[in-house]
């Protein structure tokens, strides 16, 4: 029914889509496979209008078409339900699918339509609800209705269960299998193995934006599936690497939970962990797991109630703020750039002074609590990292928005390292970087570490994971395993982690209880 | 037909500097069509609107004191709304200023001494800053719309006011008419030159440019609220806290309000009355934005939105028109400002019904 054929879509240098090829058949549930930044996204969005491809063609009923815009893949019937809701909170069930049908349509009667659709398909909803009063998996139900009232052949899910409890997916399975019964054709994105083996007919997987394989996934290994998601056919890249292990804990996280900040949010759970001194520690694991809410917490932009939970070089911080864990020895690089670890529309020297007024005061500030800011000594620094870090810039001081990814993130290490912190914490070091920078950043990281201090690198790249670190963790639904050994560690076990289930072993970990 | 607002890639400096130029252009553009629409010479109009005014002495003293209130008050708005926190109701901080620094005057009208003033000017601030504290606490202890909290306080303010000087201040000796006693002497701002009525006020409100430019510009508590005010993820991984500045903002946005209305009362008024204020509040609002919410920017903008004050009063005057006309100006200017700011930022493109009606996800 939908054929894509050689489909490629380029950003910039990125190649997200490298000549793609995917078929779904009528009545046909097609999961499509991959770690984040596989090129699935991509992909869909293709598929519903959002983005244009660079090359290939898309068949739809055999003939090759054009799909310019999101309400010209609902009138050839394909609808999408996205990962992230686009609802209006203040308006009711029947207003928002109004709102995204068209003027022509009555209220009345999409009331009557929503009530009638979402019965039959085992969703029940009031169209007089007010969205901002519905949980997650009820506005999940929305979307799949307002989608379902379009009477699409081809329906996109877009991780539909990564938001809903156990409970809720398994209502979701039902409704699935009904409309495959009917004829219509699903294309399921997921990284949840065990949800795509048992309801799946066909899988195509993507990695690096190019189909790496295609399966029944019922006839496959959770284990198998995950190594050819994360390419365990690619020959592994191993450096000579110290003893780790040989130093005394830097940093230590005792059995730390916390509950989730908001619907889209992640809760950690019982989290154990101590990084050692001379040692670089990968948490390698799916985008969304917990890692940024694990990054927050170890940062102490969220603190946690108890201090003895988060242990920095020998004291106590887990109630203590950022700027107090940083004078402690701890330096912290987010993942998001623009907007976290940097202001966009502020200069370099004034984002060097971002992460630094607090534990550098003495250096960068003068009259007291007046904080007079010391130009002079930050555009000293400022000079200072740029020439180290080979940062390329246009201009004496150009806002952080002016510069490459790249070189923003070798001033933001730069800024961190010029501390010389015994515990540094970084999110996705190289996300969005070209190669030159990220070989440099990953090298300056392995530098630190072997000058003593404790290394956490977080990285939905496995491939870096594995080349610069000592131990590896994996993340899964907020929980962090435990770390083992690099060299012990096969792609395929980090891969079961990944997908929630205890490494080595075909026997599900509690986590991967999602049906 | 869908007419869609695209981000520009990058935007032009050159035009972001001159866009308060640009929208003053605009502004006495608009004003001519709309004199000559009302039958009068657009030329003469638009004169005696914006020149006259300032052709004479005492008219310039009156500049100055129409300009003061809105300097002090734009100053701290413009601290307030660059930590992306928009107070509205400076309108009604400056009449809390007004009735708490009126306390001494009114109720204690025998005191007098070198220490009367200041204490007004302070009490003032403190009745600013603490009306402003109610919506900056709604906002964050419940998350509660500042824009529409602040708004709707000015009117309690007002109500307030009126009630005071009907009620428990109106003078005794003052044949029943709403106003409190008039200030005495010690408890007036003295004018600056022996030329005109401009008073205190005016250097009060050069005082606060220059500290809030020191503020903004040479220290860390400056950029703090812009950190906050720019990426509050930002200014958390910096460690400031972003519910702090909101409550430091709106206070130091209602403390400059405050002095202003209790400076308006002691220095123009120099007594309570129902109304004490021609709208400051809210034209300080335009004086902000066309001043680019930098205080010195503010001081230029203030000179200039007092003209349309004055003009406004001198048309109708000369020109026999609506003191309204006034208000039109300043409206127009803002949207004006507001406009040229959001083209540098964005492009007009119109689209078919075809087009995106949902982007979907981003």
């Amino acid at each position: 029914m939908l054929e894509v054929r050689d489909i490629t879509k380029v950003f910039g240098e990125l190649v997200a889509n490298d000549h793609v090829n995917v078929e779904v058949g009528k009545g046909e549930i097609h999961a499509l496979l991959g770690e984040n930044g596989a090129g699935k996204s991509t992909l869909v969005k293709m598929l519903y209008g959002s983005l244009q491809p660079n090359g290939g063609s898309i068949l739809w009923h055999g003939n090759a078409t054009t799909i310019t815009s999101p309400s010209a893949a609902r009138s050839l019937g394909i609808g999408m339900v996205f990962q992230h809701f686009s609802l209006f909170e203040s308006l009711s069930v029947a207003e928002n699918i109004v709102l995204s049908l068209g003027a022509d349509k009555v209220l009345a009667d999409i009331a009557e339509q929503t009530r009638e659709v979402s019965h039959n398909y085992g969703l029940p909803l009031n169209p007089e609800t007010i969205i901002g009063d519905m949980s997650v998996g009820e506005r999940q139900r929305v979307e799949i209705v307002r989608c379902l009232l379009q009477n699409p052949e081809l329906i996109i899910l877009d991780e539909p269960t990564s938001v809903l409890t156990p409970q809720e997916a398994d209502n979701l399975f039902v409704t699935l299998k009904r409309l495959k019964d009917e004829g219509r054709s699903i294309l399921y994105i997921s990284h949840r193995l065990e949800e795509v083996k048992q309801m799946c007919d066909w899988a195509t997987i993507l990695r690096h934006g190019k189909v790496v394989g295609e399966c029944d996934p019922a006839k496959e290994t959770a284990g198998s599936l995950a190594s050819m998601m994360v390419g365990g056919d690619i020959a592994q890249i191993k450096r000579k690497k110290t003893k780790a292990g040989d130093g005394k804990p830097l940093l230590e996280l005792k059995d730390v939970s916390l509950p989730a900040a908001s619907p889209f949010a992640v809760a950690l759970k019982n989290i154990d962990l101590a990084v050692n001194a001379g040692e670089v520690l990968g948490i390698a694991g799916v985008a969304g797991n917990g890692q940024s809410e694990f990054f927050d917490m170890v940062s102490g932009e969220v603190t946690v109630a108890s201090d003895a939970a988060v242990t920095i070089c020998g004291t106590q911080a887990g109630a203590k703020g950022i700027n107090r864990r940083r004078k402690l020895g701890a330096a912290f690089v987010p993942e998001e750039r623009l907007g976290h670890s940097a202001v966009p529309d502020l200069s370099l020297t004034e984002n060097l002074i971002l992460s630094r007024h607090g534990s550098d005061a003495a250096m960068f500030t003068s009259m007291g609590p007046i904080g007079f800011i010391q130009r002079d000594k930050v555009h000293e620094v400022a000079a200072k990292i740029i020439e180290e870090m080979d940062v390329r810039k246009s201009g004496e001081d150009p806002d952080a928005s002016a510069l490459s990814g790249g070189n923003l993130q070798k001033f933001i290490m730069g800024r961190e390292l010029d501390r010389s912190p015994a515990v540094m914490v970084v999110n996705q070091p190289t996300w969005g970087v070209d190669a030159g920078a990220a070989a440099r950043i990953r090298q300056t990281l392995i530098d630190l570490a072997r000058s003593g201090s404790a290394v956490v690198v977080i990285s939905q790249d496995l491939d870096e994971i594995m080349e610069i670190s000592d131990r590896i963790a994996v993340m899964s639904d907020g929980r962090m395993s435990l770390p083992h050994n690099a060299d012990d560690m096969s792609r395929e076990q980090i891969g079961l982690l990944m997908a929630g289930m205890e490494g080595g072993s075909e026997q599900e970990g509690e986590s991967a209880h999602v049906h | 037909m869908f007419i869609e607002l695209e981000r520009r890639p990058a935007h032009s400096t050159l035009y972001s500097a001159l866009s308060p130029f640009i929208a003053l252009i605009l502004t006495l553009v608009a004003g001519a069509i709309l004199f000559a629409v009302m039958g009068i010479n657009p030329a003469k109009g638009l004169y005696s609107f914006f020149i006259e005014p300032l052709t004479e002495v005492w008219s310039l003293h009156e500049l100055a004191i129409k300009a003061a209130p809105l300097i002090l008050i734009a100053t701290g708005l413009s601290i307030c709304f660059l930590s992306s926190n928009w107070n509205i109701g400076a309108e009604g901080q400056f009449i809390l200023g007004a009735i708490f620094g009126s306390i001494l005057p009114v109720l204690f009208h025998e005191q007098v001494g070198i220490w009367v003033l200041p204490a007004m000017m302070i009490m003032g601030m403190i009745g600013g800053a603490l009306w402003a504290l109610i919506p900056a606490l709604l906002k964050t202890r419940f998350g509660a719309n500042e824009i529409l909290t602040s708004l709707m306080l000015v009117y309690v303010a007002e109500l307030f006011l009126d009630w005071l000087v009907r009620g428990a201040w109106r003078n005794p000796e003052g044949f029943n008419f709403p106003e409190t006693r008039s200030f005495s002497p010690g408890q007036i701002l003295p004018e600056v030159l022996d030329s005109g009525r401009a008073h205190y006020g005016a250097v009060l409100a050069i005082v606060a440019v220059l500290i809030a430019w020191f503020m903004m510009a040479k220290t860390i508590r400056g950029f703090e609220v812009k950190v906050i005010g720019q990426a509050p993820k930002a200014g958390q991984f910096a460690g400031f806290d972003a519910k702090r500045v909101t409550i430091v903002a709106f206070m130091i946005s209602g403390a400059l309000a405050g002095l202003a209305g209790i400076a308006e009362v002691s220095g123009a008024i120099q007594q309570l009355r129902p109304t004490i204020s021609p709208g400051y509040g809210f034209t300080a609002i335009i004086v902000a934005f066309l001043g680019r919410l930098n205080p010195v920017g503010v001081f230029a903008a203030g000179l200039v939105l007092a003209l349309s004050f004055l003009g406004s009063e001198a048309a109708q005057i000369s020109l026999g028109v609506s003191d309204k006309l006034g208000r039109v100006f300043q409206g127009m200017l803002l949207f004006f400002v507001l406009a040229c700011d959001t083209l540098i930022h964005y492009r007009i493109r119109i689209t078919g019904w075809a087009g995106r009606a949902r982007t979907g996800e981003t």
